[in-house]
């Protein structure tokens, strides 16, 4: 369905959208504040048991040094919460179901353009606002930081992670749809975050992962979410391993915007507005 | 059903008269979640998925290591599939209700609870079952099972009953700390972040409480006392040759002050209480 070009929607709409985005975040900082600090617990947990890990395997685990190993997962808090949707699936599927979609499809709005502005803002807001507790934890941790020698590694790791931001959108994104079918997305929404709990190298770094599993993680999207740039930034990837990680990321991110759009046209046509 | 009429003090109604109500509640609940199939078997698997991912995360570390501290790899397997029996039953039984208390405070309905002529801790702690959890927790019973057949231990009468004595303090330890978060919704309106937060914390108790060192430790054994939740009840089973009683009794004394001060802090929270919406 193609819109009249006179209702097409401004830039400044999206700022409006943006701004809205921001003063949500801000209405519950309590809230935001303490999620944070509940999150570095784990972390902290973390240095612990990979410290017993590497001393029971003489100091070296699959190429990894304790230092390494905790430099991984501080990269991997630090681009997760970057760019993991928070609450974007289950406001979509709020939207959807709570008939709210009605008014927004009136709107000269693009649904995608609309979510993906609110995303971004949210994702920024949670960033300024965590800059904070994660500088103290990287000042604190600074012993463990390995900067990257090449300067060529900065702009490949930021091009990849806005991929990975790309990719966990569209995710959430075509996860929230599924309103349009089912009544409840919460269990969807779940069995897909275990599978990218695991996967995208939240838990260990997948190179840790037996050599016939290799091939899987090369190219399962999971890998694509959030270990690659990682790996881009740790350097432990490089020539045309580099590259062609790139490429295959870029695929999946086109894979995820063609899926995104199919699904919101037939979600479209199946949509009864309820209540609305 | 017909109702007596409700007595005026909480203090007056009889013990009986709450295994009564939460009976009711029990099969309400039951009768409710089978009419959502769909969403039963789909929460099943979440947690399936879940328990298989601790699996093969475990078998990932031990693949390139022999022991974690001093815990071999069946040992840890065991230290999961309790920790899988104690938050399974204590997502069937607790979580939901208490997930939803500041959603309860927001709405203001609340209220309705707080005029029932029963214990306002209780009415906010049983209102719902989750029955698939309680499936889920038997994966856990197997799991623990398997993993004393692979250690080659035959646990005697005594040791089981010790070892679940511990999980039920566990339990009321997982308990009663998420009701101390739930309950500063009181004053944090939208505290859903700390409950999601607690979920970090809880990553603590899977692992042997070994590894952990200096105030890290102090703190999640003696002020948040996960860590103890299932590594004391763990070590019951697999380590018959130790002395159980400091690990138990460490485990009782911190379950005795989680369950009474977050009990006085509800309490200090409801006095503060302002309905909203009204």
């Amino acid at each position: 369905m193609s819109r009249p070009a006179v209702l097409s929607p401004t830039p400044s709409i999206f700022a409006k959208v943006f701004s809205v985005g921001l003063q949500n975040t801000f209405v519950y900082r309590w809230n935001f504040l303490l999620r944070t600090i509940f999150g570095i617990v784990p972390l902290i947990g973390t240095l612990f048991l990979w410290r017993a890990i590497m001393e029971a395997g003489g100091g070296n685990i699959g190429g990894y040094e304790y230092r390494t190993m905790i430099f991984y997962f501080m990269v991997v808090v630090f681009v997760d919460n970057l760019i993991s949707p928070t609450e974007d699936d289950w406001q979509v599927a709020a939207d959807i179901r709570d008939g709210r979609l009605s008014a927004l499809l009136l709107k000269p709005l693009n649904y995608l353009g609309y979510r993906f502005t609110l995303y971004a803002s949210y994702r920024i807001t949670y960033v300024a606002i965590i800059a904070v507790p994660i500088g103290g934890l990287l000042f604190f941790l600074r012993g463990f930081v390995v900067w990257p020698e090449h300067w060529m590694t900065w702009p490949l790791f930021f091009l990849s992670t806005a991929m990975a931001a790309g990719i966990q959108f569209l995710n959430a994104y075509i996860l929230g749809l599924c309103a349009f079918w089912v009544l409840e997305v919460s269990t969807l929404v779940f069995i897909a975050f275990s599978f990218e709990y695991f996967l995208s190298g939240m838990v260990f770094p997948l190179d840790l992962l037996p050599p016939w599993l290799q091939g899987f993680v090369h190219w399962s999207p999971f890998t694509y979410q959030l270990f690659f740039p990682v790996q881009i930034i740790m350097e432990r990837t490089s020539g045309q391993a580099l590259w062609e990680g790139l490429a295959i990321q870029a695929g999946w991110l086109l894979l995820a915007l063609i899926g995104a759009r199919l699904v919101w046209r037939a979600g479209l046509r199946k949509y009864q507005a309820v209540g609305g | 059903m017909t109702l007596s009429p409700p007595p005026t003090a909480p203090a007056a109604m009889p013990r009986g008269r709450y295994l009564r109500v939460y009976w009711l509640m029990l099969r309400n609940s039951l009768i409710r979640e089978m009419n959502f199939k769909a969403n039963f078997l789909g929460w099943l698997a979440v947690e399936f998925l879940w328990f298989v991912g601790q699996i093969v995360f475990l078998e990932v570390l031990f693949s390139h290591v022999d022991n974690i501290g001093d815990w071999s790899k069946w040992e840890c397997v065991l230290l999961i599939g309790t920790h899988q029996i104690i938050a399974q039953v204590f997502q069937a039984f607790f979580y939901v209700n208490l997930s939803e208390l500041p959603d309860l405070v927001r709405t203001g309905r609340l209220d309705l609870l707080l005029l029932q002529p029963i214990d306002s801790q209780f009415a906010v702690s049983v209102r719902r079952f989750g029955f698939d959890s309680l499936v889920s927790s038997l994966v856990g019973f197997i799991v623990v099972g398997f993993s004393l057949y692979k250690l080659g231990i035959v646990p005697g009468f005594g040791q089981i009953a010790f070892y679940l004595a511990a999980c039920a303090l566990g339990l009321g330890v997982h308990y009663s700390i998420l009701f101390g978060l739930a309950t500063a919704s009181i004053w944090i309106v939208r505290a859903q972040g700390l409950i999601y937060g607690y979920y970090n914390v809880f990553n603590v108790a899977r692992f042997p409480a070994d590894v952990f060192k200096g105030t890290f430790r102090f703190i999640f054994s003696w002020i948040i006392p996960v860590m103890l939740v299932a590594n004391v009840p763990a070590r019951l089973l697999a380590r018959s040759f130790e002395n159980p009683w400091p690990g138990l009794l460490h485990l009782l004394a911190a379950t005795i002050l989680v369950v009474g001060g977050t009990r006085l802090f509800w309490f200090f929270a409801l006095r503060r209480y302002a309905s909203a919406s009204s």
